[in-house]
């Protein structure tokens, strides 16, 4: 994992050798290929980053909060191994990679167990990660406990061949637009929501506009006879 | 009844039934026998009426499907996406501090905590949250408290102007112009004003910026004073308004509801106290709450909340008054590969770095020329991760999802609004009230439309 | 005062164009479209400070039906182009448009799918009014030209005929700008 300092104040830190192996998500300085362009920096290549996973003890209240999940969980038979695939401690914040089958059970017992009491359900989004095969599409939930003082995050994946996961509304009656707005920009189908519809796009509008594969639309600007591209068509520097 | 003549020979009731509906044939002195004759009409005859989206009184463009029955709201459906813009996929097209520019438009009421919002994120996924420096949360915090007054006051005045008392605001409005004034001496803009940048603020203090805020803060309780004398005990108001949309505190926390409207059940549940951040916990101030649980009681907590705001703003006046004699107070943190360059100043062609700077990376260092170019064309680098911030905005929990791939662009940023999560309890406030009790319903949630659409 | 200073004998002599135009431009009765921030800063200039009570415009048409002139003001999205243009065609001649903002006027900074970029590509505007939000001094301004137009515009045949030399001039006009570079705008001819 990069982080700012390394070996150096105020430079990135070199990436650790395992990084290696990860394949490889963007290539190059410069975007777009093909064109006038001649200076180099074509061989910049950045590796995908490992998955992180944090070991216990995280740290603060999240060992509360993941033995509490774990033996809520035990108790109706599944154990927190089966429905967290990871958890990750960074920045300070908790999430838990929840598989997609067990989220209605994991978000149940946060919300109901006494010692979880996750109340507030602040809202569900979406993150489309198209390099990432069998894993594109995260559903990212936060939830607060007002009871405890706590904040967790949820982070659900799906892939894009199959992109369904099962709805919290019957726990969470507040995910109702959220998980419609997600549906609407990235094409996640929420099992078992009331009326998944579009919310925030035209009832009969096509595609999914914030996944990375549909293009932000823009038209060139035209100024004192100059031309200048939509921003996703510009030559990209970085 | 007698037989109808029709227009059409040979057409039978049944026809007319269905072009032209209940037919009634009535000489005089025979009410009671049309009445009791006529038992096939419906007890419910449900209007659908459509408040559109172009609407004086929705509090923007809001569309709503209420279902009738007389005067009674059976159903109420609100259908939004009208304003939406696509702020979010046009952030990752830019860099980190162009992200500013973009996110301060989402809830335009509150321009500031989307960017605060926003830069904490990105602070603290660059790790620099606890090296921005002081003067920068100082100045960070009277402009969200201002903004926070400037918001209330921007949902009263068109509160009133909703239930037809255009007095309450022209005095609302009247008390937010010097709000926007400012601003405008802070900021340069009085909305949305891309201030607030990821490392502290664009600027410092103009000269004579305290001072303003002081005069402000000494007259704000004066124009407080008008509005409560209007509105307080009116009884019109009072009559629109209490016992509308009640949402207790069951309900609340069924539909995940915080700010204004949550305080308005008893529940004094504040970010600012609970989980605070810019130094917030040394900050000297009251979480005003009700328990009447209605559009009366949400009401008064902003009234109140707008009390509060003035006694922060006067302690950070006061924080900011020592530390005057600190000579080169920074205001953007020191970093130069993340804190913008360029001292800003009005020079014969406009506004643009300094000559002071220009001299410097053009003749004294060559770093800082790199520096400068850098930041300018690609930005910085925020490493892999994601971030939820949330801070106590005017409407409730605004968060910031911020997920960075380790580039010069946001990857993704979702901005949690209050409006667009509270928007949702329009069904669960206006069904089983009356039609126009659905105004001071939505006015009450309070909600701007660009941070619901976004 | 006013009038009566002016007119010795109590007779006045104008022409209709002249009436109905200084009828027209000094009681504008706004549909005020209002979206986004732009909305704020209309309401704004309706507001104590900067008072459009004073130009006859307080009272806005609510419903477009009795409205004068259609100020969009703020980002106009797909959803509600046919909203835009349906309020539009509600509204009764002679009508007027200002489009206030760039997001109105251009599509403004959300140069994207979700924003119309321009209301012209909708409704004819009138006064293209930039600003990212003009400032209600700025609004009053657009307003003020606007009065202009409306007074002195012309009536029946000399309207057509009005009309008629303002599209030729439209469409014979030359680019403002002619300039040789890398994306000349010849070059895609």
């Amino acid at each position: 994992m990069t982080t700012p300092g390394g070996d150096e104040p105020g430079l990135p830190a070199r990436q650790e050798p395992e990084r290696a192996d990860t394949p490889v998500v963007r290539t190059g300085m410069f975007g777009v290929h093909g064109t006038q362009d001649t200076s180099g920096y074509g061989k910049l290549q950045v590796h995908r980053l490992p998955p992180l996973a944090s070991e216990p003890p995280y740290g603060g209240y999240f060992d509360a909060v993941a033995e509490s999940l774990g033996s809520a969980l035990q108790a109706d038979g599944s154990g927190f191994g089966d429905a967290v695939e990871r958890v990750v401690v960074q920045y300070g914040e908790l999430t838990f990679h929840v598989r997609r089958e067990h989220l209605l059970a994991v978000a149940d017992k946060l919300l109901h167990d006494p010692a979880l009491r996750f109340e507030i359900f602040t809202g569900v989004s979406g993150v489309h990660y198209p390099d990432e095969t069998g894993r594109e599409l995260r559903a990212v939930y936060h939830l607060v406990s007002i009871t405890h003082n706590r904040r967790v995050r949820l982070e659900v994946a799906a892939p894009d061949a199959d992109p369904h996961i099962p709805s919290v509304t019957p726990v969470y009656p507040a995910a109702n637009w959220h998980e419609r707005e997600t549906w609407d920009f990235f094409g996640i189908v929420f099992d078992g929501h009331p009326a998944l519809t579009r919310i925030e796009m035209p009832d009969d509008w096509l595609g999914h506009p914030q996944r990375k594969d549909y293009p932000l639309g823009g038209v060139p600007v035209e100024y004192r006879g100059a031309k200048v591209p939509p921003p996703d068509e510009r030559r990209s520097y970085s | 009844m007698t037989e109808t003549t029709h227009a059409t020979p040979g057409a039978s009731d049944a026809d007319a039934e269905a072009t032209e509906g209940r037919v009634y044939n009535v000489a005089g002195g025979d009410w009671d026998e049309l009445v009791t004759n006529d038992d096939e009409r419906s007890p419910n005859e449900q209007i659908v009426v459509n408040m559109g989206p172009q609407h004086p009184s929705t509090h923007g463009v809001l569309r709503l499907v209420l279902t009738l029955e007389g005067e009674t709201v059976t159903d109420a459906r609100a259908s939004i996406g009208y304003l939406h813009t696509g702020i979010e996929k046009n952030m990752e097209y830019r860099t980190w501090t162009q992200g500013s520019t973009f996110i301060t438009r989402a809830d335009y009421l509150m321009p500031i905590f989307n960017e605060t919002a926003y830069c904490m994120a990105v602070e603290r996924l660059l790790g620099i949250e606890d090296k921005i420096p002081e003067r920068a949360k100082l100045i960070r915090v009277l402009l969200l408290e201002l903004n926070r007054i400037g918001s209330h006051l921007g949902g009263i005045g068109p509160f009133g102007l909703e239930l037809g008392a255009t007095t309450i605001f022209l005095q609302g409005v009247r008390m937010r112009e010097n709000v926007l004034d400012l601003f405008e001496l802070i900021t340069g803009l009085r909305m949305n004003h891309a201030f607030v940048r990821p490392g502290g603020v664009a600027q410092d203090l103009p000269a004579g910026g305290i001072e303003a805020v002081r005069d402000f803060v000494r007259k704000a309780p004066g124009w407080t004073r008008d509005l409560h004398k209007l509105i307080d005990a009116n009884p019109v108001f009072k009559a629109r308004t209490e016992g509308i949309a009640y949402l207790d505190l069951e309900g609340c926390m069924a539909l995940g509801v915080t700010g204004p409207m949550l305080r308005a059940t008893g529940l004094p549940w504040d970010l600012r106290k609970s989980q605070p951040y810019l130094d917030y916990e040394t900050y000297e101030f009251d979480v005003p709450t009700q328990d009447t649980c209605d559009t009366y009681g949400r009401y008064v907590v902003r009234m109140n909340e707008i009390d509060q705001s003035l006694r922060i703003v006067e302690q950070v006046l006061d924080r900011l008054a020592d530390r005057a004699n600190v000579p080169n107070d920074p205001y953007l943190i020191q970093d130069a590969k993340i804190g913008w360059p360029a001292r800003l100043s009005l020079g014969p062609d406009g506004l643009g770095p300094s000559p002071e700077h220009i001299a410097h990376i053009m003749g004294q260092s060559m770093e800082a020329l790199i520096h400068h170019f850098k930041l300018v064309t690609e930005g910085f680098r925020v490493p892999a991760g994601q971030v939820y911030v949330p801070i106590e905005s005017a409407k409730g929990e605004l968060g910031c999802h911020v997920v960075s791939d380790g580039g010069t662009r946001p990857y993704r940023v979702h901005l949690r609004d209050p409006s667009f999560h509270h928007l949702q309890a329009v069904s669960v406030l206006c069904e089983g009230g009356n039609l126009a009790d659905v105004i001071p319903a939505i006015a009450s949630i309070d909600p701007v439309i660009g941070g619901v659409d976004r | 005062m006013g009038i009566e200073e002016k007119l010795p004998s109590g007779v006045l002599l104008t022409s209709v164009e002249k009436i109905a135009g200084w009828a027209r431009a000094r009681s504008v009765w706004p549909a005020t479209f209002g979206l986004a921030c732009c909305a704020i800063e209309l309401m704004m200039t309706g507001g104590p400070r900067h008072d459009l009570a004073r130009f006859g415009m307080e009272k806005t048409g609510s419903t477009p039906r009795e409205a004068d002139l259609m100020i969009v003001a703020g980002r106009v999205s797909q959803k509600m182009a046919p909203v835009l243009r349906q309020i539009y065609d509600q509204m009764p001649d002679p009508k007027w448009v200002i489009s206030m903002g760039v997001c109105a006027s251009s599509g403004g900074m959300f140069n994207n799918y979700a924003i119309v970029q321009g209301v012209d590509h909708i409704v004819p505007v009138d006064i293209y009014l930039p600003g990212c939000p003009p400032r209600p001094e700025m609004l009053m301004d657009a307003i003020f030209k606007l009065h202009d137009k409306i007074l002195n515009m012309k009536l029946g045949p000399d309207r057509d005929q009005e009309i008629t030399e303002l599209e030729e001039a439209r469409l014979s006009m030359l680019p403002l700008h002619v300039s040789a570079g890398i994306n000349d705008l010849r070059s895609e001819l």
